[in-house]
């Protein structure tokens, strides 16, 4: 339990996805300027980063790793360089399917995300999720962990953003730096503040 | 529309990563080398041609329903081809640089070319058009890992350029520039200097 509680920690805070490994960052700087409209595609990526990153981890292990393919009879397989294409492959499907169901289910729901679920496939934060998932070889259990973690991380980051932006409108900005200059100043200065976490060890 | 100009205009008046604001997310981790800058735009630039390519090739047979998926698949297979060159032939870098260059599967740039230019144009042009738009994001991204290698660590390409103290040299490397941020206030400088040569960009 400890474990999966320092996966979490460790991917809202240390190893923000967005400040960070500046991932997801052209939807995050383009998806800013309200709050309202940052928490609807926080919560979005949330969902999908939860359920993604859990089926990835189940692919990689059972399909793609070295030898996974032993319990259908071919122990000397290894299909990990296709990765990359079945894993967004699976991000395609996974949000189509969300699209899908929403609509049907929880319209209310998809309302408010309606517009911003096509774009989460094309946000990086997914696929690098997943690849961060294969990389340091989570178990399952782990992966669930970390793709409420990092889901929540990125969904933090782009909340503090917008309600920044939306407070800079107030503000005497220089003529050339009005608009995406500033942006990326202040995504650059909460980089900085988030980097103090990153002594605390888990 | 003429060959120079469509490969000098996104370098300057229409910026990839400047004035569209794409493919920022691989844009920034990269940059503290210049040596993994290089191999990076060479990268993206090569995805990016090759895929405006070859769905400029069979643009009029994808339904405009799948176009999505059958994009992907085309950069998502580009990106694999790259990523097994790389680690074949310069195996330190390509491990340095981890995930990043899976992730030109998911770069804003090579879908948007994709998406706005090859499905309507000629193979020929779409192919010049990623070229140019490879460009673009290089320049952006050599600037960057210009300042942030010379002034953080005193090298270019590896090589000493100011002797650090701790070489015994005079140089206080800059520790900001190692740092991940510092990459933000590059860029966001690099935008300051185009929109005041160019006024039109000036963002609301």
């Amino acid at each position: 339990m400890e474990n999966y509680l320092s996966i979490i920690v460790k991917a809202i805070f240390i190893e923000n996805l967005a400040l960070t490994f500046f991932l997801g960052m052209c939807t995050f700087l383009a998806v800013s300027k309200k709050v309202d409209t940052a928490i609807g595609l926080g919560i979005a990526v949330i969902v999908v980063q939860t359920i993604t990153i859990p089926a990835n981890n189940l692919i990689y292990n059972f399909l793609l790793k070295d030898g996974a393919l032993a319990w259908a009879g071919y122990p000397d397989i290894d299909l990990s360089f296709l990765g990359l294409i079945s894993y967004i492959g699976v991000i395609a499907a996974i949000v189509q399917i969300l699209e899908m169901v929403l609509d049907k289910f929880f319209p209310a729901l998809y309302n408010t995300l309606g517009i911003f679920l096509p774009l989460i496939t094309v946000n990086c934060a997914i696929l690098g999720g997943s690849l961060f998932m294969v990389e340091r070889g989570y178990t399952f259990g782990e992966s669930v962990a970390y793709g409420i973690g990092s889901g929540f991380g990125w969904a933090l980051a782009i909340a503090a953003l917008a309600g920044i932006t939306e407070k800079m409108d107030y503000s005497d900005v220089p003529e050339g730096l009005r608009g995406l200059g500033i942006t990326f100043l202040t995504v650059g200065l909460m980089a900085i503040v988030f980097m103090s976490f990153g002594g605390i060890s888990l | 529309m003429n060959v120079k100009e469509l490969l000098f205009k996104p370098v300057f008046k229409d910026n990839p990563i400047a004035l569209q604001v794409l493919g920022v997310c691989s844009a920034l981790a990269v940059t503290v080398q210049l040596q993994n800058v290089v191999i990076m735009c060479a990268a993206v630039t090569m995805v990016c041609a090759f895929s405006n390519l070859f769905v400029s090739l069979i643009r009029n047979h994808v339904p405009s329903s799948i176009r999505i998926i059958v994009q992907m698949t085309v950069i998502a297979s580009l990106v694999i081809i790259t990523d097994q060159f790389l680690k074949a032939y310069v195996y330190e870098i390509s491990k340095s640089m981890a995930v990043y260059v899976a992730l030109i599967i998911t770069n804003c740039i090579v879908m948007g070319r994709t998406e706005a230019v090859a499905m309507k144009n000629g193979p020929l042009y779409s192919f010049v058009d990623g070229i140019g738009n490879g460009i673009g994001y290089s320049i952006i991204l050599l600037i960057v890992g210009f300042f942030r290698e010379l002034f953080g660590s005193g090298k270019l390409f590896g090589i000493t350029i100011f002797q650090t103290i701790s070489d015994g040299g005079w140089y206080q490397p800059n520790g900001l520039m190692i740092l991940p941020p510092s990459a933000f206030i590059i860029i966001a400088c690099i935008i300051w200097v185009i929109r005041t040569k160019d006024p039109t960009q000036i963002g609301k």
